[in-house]
């Protein structure tokens, strides 16, 4: 028990974060690829239309996962704000800032893909319900963090008063989920649940599972990249920085 | 306590601090939250009565009339009311008996909801077109099995 912990403690340092995000981008980037392959096929050519709705459902194989992504994002964010500002660790600020863009660009397409579904289903590109302008506060939330993030230069003084803003944010990402439960809204309940679990076909369900599975791998992908360019350019001036190989050639 | 476990628990108690204030802020809100009401509350005069509000419900099997100048009668239910809705334009394409829909108008005078946009509210189930068809047909069956034993 004791052992591990320290060993986590290891990685907690951006010193030594730095090579191990290296060594994991190549895995995530091939399984992202992977699996987007897959669930791309699974869900344009495998999967079956529906009753309903005809072809035009399949957008949902992007726009749930995007819009799971967008929320998990957000919480994985809190949590990093509240480590960095409960242990000081440089590191977890610097997650923070690095997962905002992407958890930014799924929101984003998750509204988009939801408003081009909306226009052939419900007859209108947008409504002002609980769960569509929950979600816009979300969006609003990213871009805040990462405006109020650029526009302090102090990175410590950044970090703190991001981070804060991320902890008030919370609030929102609880109403998003619970929306449709709570109040009448045009939008549909979820159709994925863990007490009830699907009212979707489960060809359909697969094919949405692996593609958010493959929105993960993205994911982490794309962060480890973005988060060794913030550890550079944040600690540009340590002496193991200027003893990277890449540094020095 | 040493401070990093003072700094834990001053964020925890911040944070359920503002849960409860947003708990308390929604929960005065109540209703005004909500993107409609259902066709009880309208029954019950809990919808406003002189300006436009939303109605939302299932459209009542065999009750949509077409009648002249692309006007359509129906009637909205949330199963234990029903509501007159009257609408003139062009319906969304998932508009069908049985299918849920959110309409947008008044009440006049003679408890008619007059509508000026009709949306179509989809329900959170996908399936194939077969499976549509095998679930209607076993219906079907119960409801021909349930006839034949309250005959005999």
């Amino acid at each position: 028990m004791k052992k591990g912990l320290i060993h986590w403690f290891k990685y907690a340092s951006p010193a030594s974060f730095y090579p191990l995000a290296g060594r994991i981008i190549p895995w995530a980037a091939v399984i992202a690829v992977l699996l987007f392959a897959v669930g791309l096929y699974m869900s344009l050519f495998v999967a079956p239309m529906d009753y309903k709705q005809g072809e035009g459902y399949r957008i949902i194989f992007i726009h749930v996962p995007a819009a799971w992504m967008s929320m998990f994002i957000y919480v994985v964010m809190v949590f990093w704000a509240i480590i960095g500002l409960a242990v000081n660790t440089r590191l977890s600020a610097m997650m923070a800032q690095a997962l905002a863009p992407t958890g930014a660009m799924f929101t984003f397409l998750a509204l988009w893909t939801g408003a081009f579904w909306g226009k052939p289903m419900w007859g209108t590109w947008w409504v002002w319900d609980a769960r569509l302008t929950s979600e816009l506060i979300l969006l609003f939330l990213y871009i805040g963090y990462i405006a109020l993030r650029g526009s302090i230069d102090d990175n410590r003084r950044a970090d703190r008063a991001s981070g804060i803003l991320l902890l008030v944010g919370a609030v929102n990402i609880p109403i998003i989920h619970y929306s449709v439960k709570w109040w009448n809204t045009l939008h549909q309940g979820s159709s994925v649940s863990f007490q009830q679990g699907s009212s979707m076909s489960s060809i359909m369900l697969y094919g949405m599972l692996i593609m958010a599975l493959a929105c993960w791998a993205y994911t982490i992908a794309v962060v480890m990249v973005r988060v060794r360019s913030v550890i550079l350019q944040r600690e540009k001036d340590t002496k193991w920085v200027k003893n990277l190989a890449e540094i020095q050639s | 306590m040493k401070a990093r476990h003072k700094r834990f628990v001053f964020i925890f108690v911040g944070l359920a601090a503002l849960g409860v204030a947003a708990a308390l802020i929604f929960n005065a809100l109540g209703s005004n939250m909500s993107y409609f009401y259902s066709p009880t509350e309208v029954v019950r005069n809990e919808a406003p009565q002189n300006h436009v509000f939303r109605l939302g419900g299932m459209v009542v099997s065999g009750s949509v009339q077409r009648g002249q100048e692309l006007t359509v009668r129906f009637l909205i239910t949330d199963t234990a009311n029903e509501v007159k809705v009257s609408y003139t334009g062009i319906l969304p394409d998932l508009f069908a008996e049985g299918q849920g829909v959110v309409a947008q108008g008044r009440l006049n005078g003679q408890g008619e909801f007059v509508a000026d946009e009709v949306l179509a509210k989809h329900d959170e189930t996908y399936m194939p077109p077969e499976a549509a068809a095998a679930l209607e047909q076993g219906k079907l069956e119960a409801m021909k099995q349930s006839a034949a034993g309250a005959g005999r």
